[in-house]
């Protein structure tokens, strides 16, 4: 690269961090662990997460719909980038537990991968969790106890920090400092007490995002868990058989021949093993979840900070991470699927018959 | 003998050792994982050196490894976030 490109790129770097840091800063970050309801569908609370993941289906359809509409021999276009990462993936399954078993789980694994790769992704999407309703801070009857203020900018609530200055802007953001056991009154008193000075065209209140990324809400990887759970058991089932696979939980074929200690032995472990598939529940929740919303408390937090440089670093960070957690997902549902196709027969060598002497 | 007098601290309302808990939860959380994570990478880069034609092996095999390791870490970050935006 020649110096004049070299010098121009790092000069080009300074003035956005620059202005970046003195005018593009947010508010200070809340950070929401429950997804906002949007509407309440009578008894159901329809989230944003829950809108987000139906616009990740629709999307992954369109996709696949638009690449299997004329389906050529040799393959061009979106046919030909499907068949890309399909085909790539399933080389990948089949590398890691062999032909036979990769064919058979590669559906359910390949779906998981591509859902939750689509619904990372879709959440660093530009108006995803930015772009929403302004809910005031006294709604619902309660008070809430941060908030932003907002400008109205032509009708639009907006969070502007304004022009470039030093020392740079910070949008104000209202906090309020309570007892532990403050009542409703208190709140609103000192709500008022905080908002007092307010600007006729400022808002306080608080971002309600209409799109917020799906697995930042806890539901969203408890229920692809759960899913690959019931997929993991229903494929050791219908390979062993009920009781052959049920005994790795309940082994009770010492116990009955009469050896006590050895029975108990086996019990215990069944039930330990029991156990083991519920912390793999949710340890796959928590992987994914913990991940994903760690990366959107991190985003919240270096808008805040410094935005556009350390920004775009952090950007980068959360496409790799979206892309790994899901491999991983899949490819730990794969291992464990394998894992209870395959559980009785290494455990069975005092069946097995001695090798023949030469 | 007063408690007070002797802990004047303890008459403060909000020592904000909430922020203190979510802290050091994270941290004692994250290290003994940070350490796994290490020690499973030299290994996988010790074998990628003495085998280098098994790498998409190793490399799968190292994630998947990772994966674990990290998972304890993001325990502990779920119980740090929770203590400091929950509670």
């Amino acid at each position: 690269m020649g110096k004049l490109k070299l010098y121009s790129i790092i000069a080009a770097v300074l003035v956005l961090t620059l202005v970046g840091f003195t005018s593009l800063r947010s508010a200070r970050p809340i950070v929401e662990l429950k997804a906002e309801t949007l509407v309440n569908i009578g008894p159901f609370p329809l989230t944003n997460t829950i809108l987000t993941s139906w616009i990740v289906i629709v999307l992954l359809g369109l996709l696949f719909y638009s690449a299997t509409r004329k389906m050529a021999l040799v393959p061009r276009g979106i046919q030909n980038f499907v068949e890309m990462v399909v085909e790539a993936f399933y080389n990948l399954v089949t590398q890691t537990v062999g032909e036979k078993h990769g064919r058979r789980f590669f559906p359910v694994v390949c779906t998981i991968f591509l859902y939750v790769v689509a619904s990372n992704w879709l959440g660093l999407f530009p108006t995803v969790a930015t772009v929403g309703k302004v809910e005031p801070l006294e709604s619902h009857g309660e008070v809430l106890e941060e908030g932003v203020v907002f400008e109205q900018v032509a009708g639009i609530n907006v969070i502007m920090p304004g022009v470039p200055s030093w020392p740079p802007h910070e949008p104000k953001s209202i906090a309020l400092e309570l007892p532990a056991n403050a009542t409703e009154e208190q709140k609103k008193a000192a709500l008022d007490e905080a908002t007092k000075d307010l600007k006729p065209d400022q808002k306080a209140g608080r971002l309600v995002p209409f799109f917020r990324s799906v697995n930042t809400d806890i539901n969203g990887p408890l229920a692809l868990a759960i899913m690959s759970a019931i997929f993991v058991e229903y494929w050791g089932i219908s390979t062993l058989g009920f009781f052959r696979y049920g005994s790795k939980f309940l082994n009770v074929k010492r116990l009955l021949k009469g050896d006590i200690l050895n029975g108990g032995i086996d019990l215990f472990v069944g039930m330990l093993e029991f156990v083991a598939e519920l912390a793999r529940l949710l340890s796959f929740t928590f992987r994914l979840f913990g991940n994903i919303f760690a990366g959107e408390i991190l985003f919240l937090v270096i808008i805040f900070l410094l935005p556009v440089l350390a920004l775009d670093m952090v950007y980068g960070m959360e496409l790799f991470v979206g892309l790994i957690q899901a491999f991983i997902f899949a490819i730990l549902t794969l291992v464990f699927g394998v894992i209870a196709v395959t559980s009785h027969e290494e455990g069975e060598t005092h069946e097995r018959e001695p090798a023949a002497p030469p | 003998m007063d408690l007070i007098n002797l802990f004047p601290l303890l008459a403060i309302d909000n020592l904000g050792l909430k922020y203190l808990a979510a802290g050091l939860a994270m941290a004692f959380g994250g290290a003994v994982p940070a350490l796994a994570i290490g020690m499973l990478t030299g290994k996988a880069m010790e074998a990628l050196g003495r085998n280098p034609e098994a790498q998409p092996v190793i490399t799968t095999n190292m994630i998947l490894g990772i994966a674990f390791a990290e998972a304890i870490a993001i325990y502990s970050l779920v119980v740090a976030v929770m203590i400091g935006f929950v509670f």
